[in-house]
């Protein structure tokens, strides 16, 4: 028996699965908790994100040169525009500033073909970074050859400072590391023994209580007659406390290369130092750059406490530009113009860091 | 040329006892302690000379000498006539606090942003990530002083006080909180928590004796919670509720009464627990993301919900990768809480390594003594992890 034919009413179009609304649905709605936490996030941001650009940005003052220009009730930007220069180069001598600018120049010059993959000489400048540079650099700063007028380190301040402490801490605790890290990993108790204890006492003590030391207890252990400058002392306190950490990075590098390269080097003939030398360390080190640039991350942070026993990093300029009188209530702008700073340096090093890493991890992924 | 025979007969001719890699070793090693022992005798004579030449004092007797300064804050009574030795026993109790308090709220936070990095929700996602991006790249004293000078300090006088309730006060000389204050029975109900907490181990490995026995499974959470919470509460009421609250009250230009969180403890408490978060968040989304997708797949396909696949096979393994990194974490604001003395937080480095130092001028015996106080809570802490980290760990047999 054949049934009456009844017309169905046609099937709805399918729900679209791409374009704008479904991908709303999918990541912003896909379940009842999903969209609670979605509105409610929502609704945050909507109460955050407007006032921080009006702050910043539309109600912010930016022309003039004193506190008067600031009228607004936005930020006042003014502040760190006639600051600036104080805020990057301290009480460095003004008519000797192009010697920082040239430092930064070589810096950059050394510095930023690393973050490309093919660049000519890439190698050479990397090597050159550690080992020339400083050399150039701190000629350079402080003067006093060469017909440049010398520059007290007292005088130095702001950013360059903190570049300053920053770099001379890792390059300086670069070779103490390497030797801790082979020391750690040495047959022989005695040298064992020592460099574990020199590690773990510098790594289970805080930043600040080693720069406490370097300025209060390094004068009481040197003969008579020896003074440092206290920036020279600082950076003895960091080079002492980053080498420990270096040595740990490093010893990670060397548990990484298979003991067949050391038998081969012994086979072949070569002496410890040798095989060391030019056998393990090279691959060891290169596999640790991303280790080493995330120390030096923290390093670059932790360089603020220089503060706490009283030289002028870039956070020092701003917290003695804060409190001068001349200036009110510009506190949130100076510490976001130097959380900015601090910013963009950290950001960019961990993401060359993250992209060396997957670089070097070729295994499998999903 | 010499043959064989030559070399098995003589076979220590041509090379001398120095090549010999063991007496090498002999010698290399008391070289260095030899360097070791001349070197620290040098700093000695030096310190002791520089200590007489500026007419230092040494040894341990000034801890018993009265201090003569006062304490913003201090968890055991404390006054200007107590000797040095109880401003370190006061600092290190600040610097305990914060840390303890620290680790807490970092633990917590950090989870929850870690987990929210990886959700599936594009909007929740993206703002976890934003914020670990943000906060981990900025020095954590650089958001000590601006939690303490750009958002604590502007706020407004005792007067004009922020409200919370009526019952919590903020303004710029800190947090007023009611205080709580025992009446009679509270012991007892303190007590029936401890037992709940006994006895509810006790039911835990029961349970599991039983489920291992017969395979019936018993709600253990909940049992868990009515005994930890619902017995001390029932207890609680019944003897008539002994805990009463003492608000803090504006008498003419400040609080009376209440409990005062100082703003220096709440500026460091938020920024390092802000910082830390930031940290923890990437390890816990590391530890998730290491865990293999086949283990997923593998109990959904014996048929394991996923609540429970998360709690019994996706968060043990995840723990494996967390605990160690989450070590270092704890140890790294352990040493961070002493950044307080750069906003004046009384804690062990302000109190004992600044004012005390000052006062006295026994550097070595004094920094000596913090950075031991911070070597111990080092070691404590990776050694409670270390132990936690054995239990977690890969069971092979």
């Amino acid at each position: 028996m054949m049934g009456k034919y009844v017309e169905k009413e046609a099937l709805p179009p399918p729900v679209s699965t791409s374009g704008p609304i479904a991908w709303v649905r999918d990541n912003l709605f896909n379940s009842p908790l999903s969209t609670i936490l979605s509105l409610l996030t929502i609704y945050l941001l909507w109460n955050i994100i407007p006032p921080i650009f009006s702050w910043a940005f539309f109600d912010a003052n930016f022309a003039g040169d004193n506190v008067d220009a600031c009228t607004g009730t936005g930020a006042c930007w003014v502040f760190i525009k006639v600051r600036l220069n104080f805020f990057i180069y301290g009480f460095y001598a003004e008519a000797e500033r192009w010697r920082v600018d040239l430092s930064f120049l070589l810096l950059a010059i050394a510095v930023v073909p690393q973050f490309f993959d093919k660049f000519p000489y890439k190698m050479w400048l990397g090597v050159a970074s550690v080992t020339l540079l400083p050399l150039i650099v701190g000629t350079l700063l402080i003067g006093g050859v060469l017909g440049l007028p010398p520059v007290e380190t007292h005088q130095w301040g702001g950013l360059m400072l903190t570049l300053v402490l920053s770099y001379v801490g890792i390059v300086a605790a670069l070779p103490f590391g390497v030797i801790l890290a082979l020391g750690r990993r040495s047959e022989m108790p005695t040298v064992r023994m020592v460099c574990v204890a020199f590690i773990e006492l510098w790594r289970g003590v805080p930043l600040i209580s080693v720069l406490f030391m370097a300025s209060v207890m390094l004068p009481l252990f040197l003969p008579d007659g020896w003074d440092f400058q206290k920036l020279l002392r600082a950076l003895i306190g960091i080079t002492m406390f980053q080498s420990a950490y270096m040595a740990e990075v490093i010893r990670g590098g060397l548990q990484a290369i298979p003991k067949g390269q050391v038998e081969a080097a012994a086979a072949l003939g070569l002496g410890y130092w040798r095989s060391m030398g030019l056998i393990v360390l090279p691959q060891a080190l290169k596999l640790v750059i991303p280790g080493i640039v995330n120390t030096f991350i923290a390093l670059f942070k932790d360089t603020t406490l220089v503060l706490i026993i009283g030289l002028l990093d870039i956070l020092a300029t701003v917290q003695s530009s804060i409190v001068d009188p001349a200036w009110r209530g510009v506190a949130a702008e100076g510490y976001v113009f130097a959380a900015f700073c601090f910013w963009v340096f950290c950001f960019g090093m961990s993401k060359y860091s993250q992209a060396l890493e997957r670089k070097l991890h070729t295994g499998h992924k999903r | 040329m010499s043959t064989n025979k030559d070399i098995a007969t003589e076979p220590k001719r041509k090379s001398s006892a120095l090549n010999d890699p063991q007496v090498r070793g002999y010698i290399f090693q008391t070289l260095l302690i030899a360097f070791l022992v001349w070197f620290g005798w040098v700093i000695f004579q030096n310190t002791l000379h520089n200590m007489e030449s500026r007419g230092i004092t040494t040894g341990f007797d000034f801890l018993q000498n009265p201090a003569g300064f006062e304490i913003l804050m201090s968890l055991i009574p404390y006054s200007s006539n107590d000797t040095y030795g109880r401003t370190f026993v006061v600092g290190l109790l600040n610097t305990v606090l914060v840390a303890g308090l620290g680790i807490f709220f970092a633990t917590i936070l950090g989870f929850i942003i870690g987990i929210a990095r990886l959700s599936k929700n594009w909007l929740v996602a993206k703002v976890a990530s934003v914020y670990v991006e943000t906060l981990r790249n900025i020095p954590l004293l650089l958001q000590i002083f601006f939690w303490y000078f750009a958002v604590l300090q502007p706020l407004p006088s005792p007067r004009q006080s922020i409200d919370f309730a009526s019952a919590v006060f903020a303004n710029n000389r800190g947090l007023y909180v009611p205080a709580p204050i025992a009446g009679d029975g509270l012991g007892a109900v303190i007590v029936i928590f401890f037992l709940g907490i006994i006895g509810s181990i006790f039911m835990v490995k029961w349970a599991r004796k039983r489920q291992e026995a017969t395979g019936q499974q018993f709600p253990v959470l909940y049992a868990s919670l009515g005994l930890i919470i619902g017995l001390p509460i029932i207890t609680y009421f019944i003897l008539g509720a002994p805990l009463t609250w003492e608000m803090p009250e504006l008498k003419g230009f400040n609080f009376k009464g209440g409990v005062r969180v100082i703003p220096e403890l709440i500026a460091l408490l938020l920024a390092l627990t802000t910082y830390t978060a930031s940290f923890i968040a990437e390890i816990v989304r590391a530890g998730i993301q290491s865990v293999a997708h086949g283990q997923t797949e593998a109990a959904a396909a014996l048929g394991i919900r996923r609540s429970v696949a998360l709690r019994l096979i996706i968060i043990p393994q995840a723990m494996r990768v967390v605990i160690p990194p989450l070590t270092s974490q704890y140890l790294n604001l352990a040493k961070n809480s002493s950044l307080a003395t750069a906003i004046g937080y009384p804690d062990i480095v302000s109190v004992f390594m600044g004012t005390t130092l000052n006062q006295t001028g026994q550097a070595v015996e004094i920094v000596a003594m913090t950075m031991g106080v911070y070597l111990v809570i080092s070691l404590t802490l990776s050694f409670f992890m270390n132990w936690y980290n054995k239990s977690m760990a890969l069971k092979e047999r």
